[in-house]
């Protein structure tokens, strides 16, 4: 029998898959089907702070403060009583998950900015949260923001969330630093317990319509982005002591193990279960199994790193930025242009 | 701190306290000032609260008053304690079940907050003449004059009621009580349950109807026993006044308040004496307290109960030295020899004649019409009268008659000891910057936290768009009787939140000497800001100066443009009625309370903002200087222009809050008002206005088409024309090839009657092909260059002829819009889904419109004084407008519509008649004209002109009775314009039977699916799953279907419009509607700030509506039938986006998944199979007849 056990900041898991933020956990039923599928932890959807600010923008005008200054009427809306804000939704959704799962769940918030709103990390420990995730989701795009000012925003809202609570706290990262072993380091170093590699941004696409705008479609991740992760995760592994996760692009068993041979802790995967169903986790976990049974693989303690950049025989190709002699080998099809 | 219970409420709330606790059901129907009454009732149900059995009372609300009351009558009849409230035209449809309430001798108490009737124009202000419409049905009359006593007095009248049988109509004044917010001792449940014997609630339910032991009421009866039967009541009329007298003892051994049917206060061997009811005999009782002090022998008889009129009970409190009396009604009986209490009283002086007690002098005044204000001047004047002999009975007393004379002159300078002893405030604001909720809650603040008596009340002007607030507050150790705004010299704290109003209003007027003045200014040298006028004011009176640049606060707290805590801090700060920190303290209570769990991210940004604002106040140094010399007169810009007479000594005073000066002379015999007026209003409230990008403009028209202020309008010139226009003028030539080469277009915007509301950009889809982010028209932040640049522009503009109507395409919307409104710069909302639609009809047809609007948004910025947006054409033509009820317009308008066929009927007869005198062939043309196209109306017009040239020098004995109606040989285009609480409620009676006749009449239903006006109420237009008052627990049934209802027919043209979603549907329909020679019923989705969206989003908000299916687009046009077309075409596309994403979008709906997570899902799926359900119905009748493409063009 295999252990396919792991450490995820501190939390012993039964096994390294784990389903990122996504808006599976909105549903209590789901959670559990994905439980029984295997899963060995959940990360709740994101609390998000822009979806806090517009939520509260809307209920501040139309609901709290809608004076209208007319002599006929105050406001349109009746008293809605004591109705629950997004921040309270989260909490009570934190609680149902958290007695209906057997397996931990993190939350995990998703903001920019430190106004007001981290402080809820102590109503989501007391909710009973294993975790958090702090995903910062900053597009650096400002002409007069250096790199050393963006790595700061992070340090500053992991201190500040530290302030509030004692849970072990995992940082989701962007792959744009410059130099993101320093950069992870740091964050060890200011106290966090793990990094999850990577966050995907929106992307911006434009619609060729009348009048020509910006597309708001959602583009799901494919196998091709775990590559990204594999090299940092491999780059970071042994190096750091923090709990890496693997974020973005696993959709097979084959790239679970991957991510779990480069140096990855747990595994996250939100777009192959929003395709196919909670199935797909035991359908991975299941590959997993069978390759390390086949293998000859006793844990999954034994596979984490084995092929990381420290590990390998030839650890500059972890590295490499020159593949002119791969492009070089490259076959096109017959006839495209040879 | 006193531990005696007390409120901070208003006399709406503290009524309503009362009634829920001892009703079980509750029937209403939404109407200013009683609707949050019902609001308050329907919020408590919603929550589960019991009232005193125990029990939730049902609270429903109806299509009418009228149905209210039917059911209220039924409810009773089945034995259940019920209640409604209502006011003025509300109360009129009580009317009638009222008689066979009283006649039943039924158990009721009916809430009123009494509010003038309308009769030359509408006024939602507080007057009697509502109340006193009903002296004949039967009902006891109870009168309260403060929030204390509505509260006591709807208790006292419950316990009346169940014990004596007659049922009261409770009543107290509009706004005036109703509104203002005041401390009161509050009635706890134990009282309650000791004044509400359980005995009397058995027998009531015992009364009712039961098939156990059945019994028939209602019966109709002949001439041999109908009068003895009618007479039968009275042992129960005689024996009410002792019964409500009791009841009031009761309360009194309860609470310690102490009321008699006629309270007698003042000097108890007066010579003069008032007798009044309501809410001015606090401001009486106010005035004799001071007079008396000084040895005045004057008093105040204060009736409660007036009907049943105890005569013996008047006699014994009405002090015998009483030589004079002044009766005051607050109502009108024009014609009648006196008004209601004055024959009244006069009646019962006369027969005491004959027990020997001498008459006294007895005459009779009226005071405060529609919330005229009714200060102690005036009360001291009625005294002084009193002392003089009057040249005759009839007296008025608040305003100049130099009419009639009657009008008595007062000291406006006079003040009570009581006024001076009380600390004042003034506070100006913007309806949309939370003045009025801050103040509300600063009162509460002080009344709750300290042991002073506190006064709200809050004036607001008519604009829904820019409109200005004034909270009146006053607190002190004594008691607060005065029911009258704070007067001149007397705000110990003025308050202006706004820095544009110091240019614009004398905000310095009222206060008093030696007081603060509190400026929201980003001005850094803030004495140099102040025009000079106000520097003087400030130095003469030698006011204390400070300025904060709250917005700046707000800004760096996060809080956007939300001003209202910081200064309500700063307030606290500079007054120091409480300690800093006490004062601090309470308003982060206050903020904790309203954000609660819901959001505590704005909580905290709050405190930042209230902590930061001392920070940042600052008491300016005021120059040293007496501020002598005359204080020049404010000037606005209205008053720089150049009027018409009438709207400069008319218009311009009421628009510059100077109205109550005016004497009757200057008022219209009739209420007829001349159009054109919003043009001077010049309301400068944009904070950023269109800016026209000539260059790129494909001249679509999109722009004008969706603006629902007409602030940005097209035209087409003669090139040449132009010639001396302003530098800056913009104008390209026509891009069409429908215009003669060297035609120009100009789009205009008028920047000092924009609303900024962003419509025409969200509208226009033109970008610049190097930068998508530049449009053809793009916000600009305006400035006073920008501004004073596009006022001479527009000046420009308007001043050039209108292009040939004739020579425009008016069925395309570039060509359509150059055609001109001649509806322009409503008060309506910022981005109102509404006047769009009205703009266009005036556009299209506006020269031969009349218009029969309902009561609600549309006329109330349709025809809201001071000015109304309708206006007319060069010719001086153009939409004539009347609003006759809310319940009744369709059938108004039929009558409009009837009296012009009538006449172009009896034109037609007269001239067929003088054809030989007039022509032949002119005669023949007159009277077969065909006027259904704008082209065939041109000639018809031109004809008319003729004719009536030629019958001034006609000899013929009818000429001149031709000449009078002649004009109504040109065709009427008669349109009845509401929203849907007219068209789906309680004018649906009406509705129908307009629809089911003939006649060409073109209903515009505004549908915003809700009552919008009277604040959110639901109406059967409400949808499905959306949150409004009276559903707050969201609708649970589905809109009414009204356009299915009226295709029913057959014969009625009708059509769903969504103008942000397919324009030139619209356009269509508008054209189709108008020339359809029957009646036609356009359905218009108009989005409202109600569905709690941006109303930038408006376009946005109804292409949603269209492309989710929620708001099909079709039309029904029966012309179809007769070419055996399908007359049913489908409009728009099958559903091609979620339901739920336009349910998402609006607070309307999106607040459900808060408040009610389970009940939103269900709702929402419910929301989306009734959709589709619909779409599909409407498929299958486009598939049904149809040989001709399914979907229009």
């Amino acid at each position: 029998m295999i252990d396919l056990s792991t450490d995820y900041v501190g939390l012993k898991l039964k096994n390294p898959l784990v389903p990122s933020a996504s808006p599976l956990s909105h549903d209590v039923d789901m959670a559990r089907q994905l439980e029984d599928a295997g899963a060995a932890a959940i990360v709740m959807y994101s609390l998000f702070e822009e979806d806090v600010r517009t939520e509260d923008a809307m209920a501040d005008r139309f609901l709290l403060n809608s004076t209208l200054g007319h002599a006929e009427s105050d406001g349109f809306m009746p008293d809605q009583g004591e109705f629950k804000g997004m921040v309270e939704r989260y909490l009570e959704q934190l609680t149902k998950l958290k007695r209906s799962l057997e397996i931990p769940v993190v939350a995990s918030l998703n903001g920019i900015s430190s106004s007001g709103w981290l402080e809820f990390g102590r109503e989501l420990e007391a909710a009973g949260a294993d975790a958090l995730e702090l995903n910062i989701y900053h597009v650096a795009a400002d002409m007069t923001e250096s790199g050393a000012s963006v790595e700061r925003r992070y340090f500053d809202l992991l201190t500040e969330l530290r302030g509030e609570v004692k849970l072990p706290i995992i940082m989701k990262l962007s792959p744009f630093f410059s130099s993101l072993p320093h950069f992870v380091k740091q964050l060890e170093y200011a106290g966090a317990r793990g990094v999850s590699l990577f966050n995907r941004f929106y992307q911006p696409d434009i619609e060729l319509s009348d009048p020509l705008s910006m597309s708001d479609r959602i583009h799901l991740s494919t196998s091709d982005e775990a590559l990204l992760r594999l090299r940092w995760l491999s780059v970071l592994h042994g190096r750091v002591n923090l709990t890496l996760a693997a974020t973005g692009g696993v959709h097979t068993w084959q790239d679970a193990a991957k991510m779990l041979l480069a140096g990855a802790d747990v595994v996250h995967m939100a777009s192959c279960l929003l395709q196919h169903g909670p199935g797909r986790l035991f359908e991975i976990l299941a590959g997993l199994t069978r390759w390390m049974e086949e293998r000859e693989y006793e844990s999954v303690a034994q596979l984490k790193g084995s092929m990381s950049q420290r590990n390998l025989t030839e650890p500059g190709a972890v590295c490499r930025a020159n593949y002119v002699s791969m492009v070089d080998r490259f076959e096109p099809p017959a006839g495209v242009w040879r | 701190m006193s531990n005696k219970p007390t409120l901070m409420i208003d006399g709406n709330e503290a009524t309503a306290r009362m009634a829920y606790q001892v009703s079980e059901v509750i029937a209403i129907y939404p109407i200013t000032p009683s609707s949050n009454m019902g609001e308050w009732a329907d919020e408590w149900a919603a929550k589960s609260l019991p009232n005193l059995w125990g029990a939730v009372p049902r609270v429903i609300e109806m299509q009418s008053e009228g149905g209210a009351a039917g059911t209220l009558h039924g409810a009773l009849t089945g034995g259940a304690l019920a209640t409604s409230f209502t006011a003025s035209q509300g109360l009129l449809l009580f009317i009638p079940n009222m008689y066979k309430i009283a006649g039943e001798l039924t158990s009721l108490v009916l809430h009123v907050s009494a509010r003038a009737l309308a009769s030359h124009a509408l006024s939602i202000f507080g007057d009697h003449s509502d109340v006193m419409a009903c002296r004949a049905t039967g009902f006891a009359m109870l009168a309260s004059g403060s929030v204390q006593e509505a509260q006591d007095f709807a208790l006292i009248a419950q316990a009346a009621t169940l014990e004596g049988r007659v049922p009261v109509l409770h009543f107290f004044d509009g706004f005036r009580t109703s509104h203002e917010v005041s401390k009161i001792d509050a009635v706890e449940n134990d009282v309650i349950r000791a004044m509400i014997d359980q005995e009397l609630v058995s027998a009531h339910r015992g009364r009712a109807l039961s098939p156990e032991h059945p019994v028939i009421r209602g019966t109709s009866q002949n001439p041999d026993v109908f009068f003895q039967s009618r007479e039968r009541c009275n042992p129960y009329y005689t024996a009410f006044p002792a019964i409500v007298q009791r009841a009031m003892d009761r309360f009194e051994q309860l609470t310690g308040r102490r009321y008699r049917l006629f309270d007698y206060v003042g000097a108890p061997d007066a010579e003069r004496v008032i007798v009044m009811m309501g809410s001015g005999a606090e401001t009486v009782e106010e005035t004799v307290q001071h007079l008396t002090e000084r040895g005045e022998k004057v008093g105040l008889l204060k009736v409660r109960l007036y009907r049943p009129w105890s005569a013996a009970d008047f006699l014994a409190a009405l002090p015998a030295s009483a030589t004079s009396i002044a009766v005051l009604d607050r109502t009108k009986e024009p014609g009648a020899d006196g008004e209601p209490l004055y024959k009244d009283v006069l009646t019962t002086l006369a027969q005491a004649t004959a027990t020997g007690r001498a008459l006294p002098r007895v005459i009779g005044g009226r005071y405060g019409l529609g919330s005229k204000e009714f200060t102690p001047g005036m009360v001291k004047s009625v005294f002084d009268g009193l002392v003089a002999p009057f040249g005759r009975n009839e007296f008025t007393v608040g305003i100049n008659d130099d009419v009639s004379n009657l009008s008595l002159a007062w000291d406006p300078d006079f003040r009570t000891d009581a006024a001076r002893n009380c600390q004042s405030a003034l506070f100006w604001g913007l309806g949309s910057d939370g003045t009025v909720s801050a103040n509300k809650n600063s009162i509460k603040i002080i009344g709750e936290a300290t042991d002073l008596y506190a006064q709200g009340y809050f004036v607001y002007d008519s604009k829904k768009s820019g409109a200005v607030t004034i909270s009146h507050l006053r607190f002190g150790p004594e008691k607060i009787r005065s029911a009258y705004l704070v007067e001149p010299d007397m705000a110990q704290f003025v308050a202006c939140h706004q820095t544009v109003f110091v240019e614009r209003y004398d905000l310095l007027d009222h206060a008093a000497p030696g007081g603060v003045f509190l400026l929201n200014t980003p001005a850094a040298d803030v004495w140099a800001s102040l025009p000079v006028r106000m520097q003087m004011q400030i130095q003469k009176k030698k006011l204390r100066l400070f300025a904060i640049d709250a917005y700046q606060v707000a800004e760096a707290a996060g809080m956007g443009r939300r001003i209202n805590t910081i200064m309500q801090t700063c307030f606290f700060a500079i007054s120091g009625i409480l300690p800093r920190e006490q004062a601090i303290d309470a308003i982060k209570h206050a903020v904790e309370k309203t954000y609660g769990r819901k959001s505590k991210r704005l909580a905290d940004l709050n405190f930042t903002a209230i902590d930061k604002t001392l920070e940042h106040l600052r008491q300016i140094d005021v120059p040293a200087g007496e501020g002598a010399g005359e204080i020049p007169a404010l000037s606005h810009a209205m008053a720089r222009s150049k009027l018409p007479d009438f709207v400069r000594d008319v218009t311009l005073p009421i628009y510059l809050g100077l109205g109550d000066s005016l004497p009757v002379s200057m008022m219209p015999v009739d209420g007829t008002f001349p159009v054109g007026t919003a043009k001077y209003e010049k309301r400068n409230i944009a904070l950023a206005i269109p800016v026209w990008e000539a260059d790129l403009c494909t001249q679509c028209g999109k722009c004008v088409f969706v603006c629902p202020h007409t602030a940005i309008r097209a035209r087409a010139f003669v090139g040449e024309s132009l010639a001396d226009a302003p530098a800056s003028f913009k104008h390209v030539p026509a891009r069409s090839k429908d215009y003669p080469p060297g035609t120009h277009i100009s789009y205009q915007v008028a920047a000092e009657d924009c609303t900024g509301c962003g419509d025409c950009v969200e509208a226009c889809p033109i970008h610049d092909k190097s930068n998508v982010s530049r449009l053809a028209v793009n916000m600009v932040p305006i400035t006073p260059e920008l501004r004073d640049q596009e006022s001479a522009n527009l000046e420009y503009f308007l001043a050039q002829p209108e292009f040939d109507r004739g020579a425009v395409k008016h069925t395309t919307i570039p060509g359509s819009m150059l055609l001109d409104s001649l509806f322009e710069y409503s008060g309506a909302c910022a981005g109102c889904g509404e006047t769009p639609y009205i703009r266009l009809a005036t556009q299209l047809f506006g020269d031969r419109m009349l218009i029969a609007n309902a009561t609600g948004c549309s006329s109330i910025y349709g025809g809201n004084l001071p000015t109304t947006p309708y206006t007319t054409n060069a010719a001086g033509q153009g939409p004539a407008w009347s609003n006759s009820l809310f319940e009744d317009n369709a059938e108004f308008g039929l009558g409009m519509r009837l009296a012009a066929d009538h006449q172009m009927d009896y034109a037609k007869a007269l001239v067929r008649e003088m054809a030989d005198g007039i022509g032949a062939d002119l005669a023949d043309a007159l009277v077969a004209a065909e006027q259904r196209e704008e082209s065939g109306l041109h000639e018809q017009r031109k004809r008319v002109a003729i004719l009536l040239d030629k019958l001034k020098t006609s000899t013929h004995p009818r000429a001149a009775e031709l000449a009078a109606v002649a004009e109504w040989l040109i065709r009427r285009s008669v349109w009845i314009i509401g929203g849907d609480g007219w068209a789906y409620d309680i004018g649906y009676g009406g509705l129908d039977h307009v629809l089911a006749q003939p006649y060409d009449v073109n209903i515009l239903v505004l549908d915003t699916e809700v009552y919008s006006n009277t604040g959110g109420q639901t109406s059967k237009a409400t949808p499905i799953g959306a949150v409004a008052k009276f559903s707050a627990g969201g609708k649970v049934t589905a809109k009414k279907d009204l356009g299915k209802l009226a295709m029913d027919y057959g014969h009625v043209y009708v059509a769903h419009v969504a103008y942000g979603a397919k324009d030139v549907q619209t356009l269509k329909v508008f054209h189709e509607a108008e020339a359809y020679p029957g009646p036609s019923l356009i359905i218009a989705y108009s989005p409202c700030i109600a569905h709690g969206v941006d109303m930038l989003y408006n376009l946005r908000q109804q292409d949603m509506a269209v492309k989710t299916g929620h708001w099909p687009l079709f039309r029904y046009d029966p012309r179809m039938e007769a070419s055996g077309v399908n007359p049913f075409r489908l409009d728009s596309a099958p559903p091609s986006v979620p339901l739920k994403t336009f349910m998402d979008s609006e607070t309307r709906f999106a607040m459900l998944a808060r408040s009610h997570p389970e009940t939103a899902a269900r709702l929402a799926e419910a929301a989306q199979a009734e959709v589709t359900r619909r779409f599909s119905g409407y498929q299958g009748m486009a598939a049904g007849l149809a040989n001709e493409p399914k979907t229009g063009d």
